[in-house]
């Protein structure tokens, strides 16, 4: 039990490891960590589901190096990511943008949401609907209406003779 | 009217699997090419060995139609795609100038390139993948049909074939070198 215990625990203890290279990494922590923000947004185009600091590839490192150097020299964040976009296209970000071509993939949960909100109400209208009229069109659930007991009654008598 | 709005869900489904579909059957390796109708990015490469230092930029890349063809010794595909490359340069097609992407030293390029010919005007060394990065290459070979403004018209990804040639590349270069 104890051996379990404690294999699990090492399990969550595993993190992914980056593949930022102690080489690559600026000297100044501030940058650095820009850096890192930018770089988790960013597509990896060889393994293409890594962002390019999880990624070993060697594409996925001279992006690193790339994305260190215009921030060194006084890019911002948003003018280097920009700046990839605008040679591998939307592709390279992680998370897509919000525009025109994306517009089903962002709102099409939220529109399959509403709808089944939409027919859960539906669905509970329609059944306190049937409780409130009570009778004729459908009866209560608990009991035959009286033109079924009658025809109950009926087929009982039928099979009885 | 009720009816139909039983059927809806089922709408709904066939709607979402066949766009989810046609998605299963699109290649996330092809990109877009960002750069169809823009000049060739400024770049500046040195030269490789024995090439009496000339280098290769995008100013080389006014005056004529041509191709730039990224590729490297480490890469499969290139090798698969040279010979044509050769047949190219033979018969003066086309201008062909070289990235060589990523070699692992300054030597590997040349020797591959003496053992398997060459069919390159101009060549540009980029470890670093400075200029592959400009023309937002993923993978070797990829080439670029470049007109004479400099304007990169065209990006095949994989290897030029004879079909490759034939039916998209060649067609393509006469009609820039018409517009003139």
């Amino acid at each position: 039990m104890r051996f379990v215990l404690s294999a699990v625990l090492l399990c969550l203890l595993a993190f992914p490891a980056l593949a930022v290279q102690p080489d690559e990494i600026l000297k100044d922590p501030a940058l650095e960590a820009r850096a890192r923000e930018v770089g988790k947004d960013l597509r990896c185009l060889v393994c293409q589901n890594q962002s390019i600091d999880d990624s070993d590839a060697d594409l996925a490192r001279d992006l690193r190096v790339l994305v260190r150097e215009r921030i060194v020299a006084g890019d911002s964040n948003q003018e280097v990511i920009d700046y990839v976009v605008s040679r591998y296209g939307d592709f390279v970000l992680l998370n897509p943008p919000f525009k025109l071509k994306t517009y089903a993939l962002w709102l099409g949960p939220l529109v399959i949401i509403l709808f089944g909100i939409f027919a859960i109400f539906m669905f509970f209208r329609r059944r306190g609907d049937v409780v409130a009229e009570g009778g004729a069109a459908m009866p209560a659930r608990d009991g035959l209406s009286d033109a079924e007991k009658k025809k109950l009654a009926k087929l009982m008598n039928g099979d009885g003779q | 009217m009720k009816r139909l709005f039983y059927i809806l869900p089922l709408v709904g489904f066939l709607v979402i699997g066949a766009y989810l579909g046609v998605g299963l059957t699109l290649d996330p390796h092809k990109l877009p090419n960002m750069l169809e109708g823009q000049p060739v990015p400024a770049f500046d490469l040195p030269g490789l060995e024995g090439r009496d230092g000339k280098g290769f930029s995008n100013a080389d890349l006014l005056g004529d139609v041509s191709l730039v063809n990224v590729f490297g010794s480490w890469c499969v595909a290139c090798r698969v795609e040279h010979p044509f490359l050769m047949k190219i340069k033979e018969n003066g097609w086309v201008p062909i100038h070289g990235i060589d992407w990523r070699e692992p030293d300054r030597n590997a390029g040349p020797v591959w390139l003496r053992r398997h010919g060459d069919p390159y005007t101009l060549i540009g060394d980029d470890p670093r993948s400075i200029a592959a990065i400009a023309f937002g290459v993923t993978g070797a070979p990829e080439t670029f049909v470049v007109d004479k403004q400099g304007i990169v018209r065209y990006k095949h990804v994989g290897p030029i074939t004879e079909q490759v040639w034939a039916e998209t590349l060649k067609p393509l270069i006469d009609h820039l070198r018409e517009q003139g």
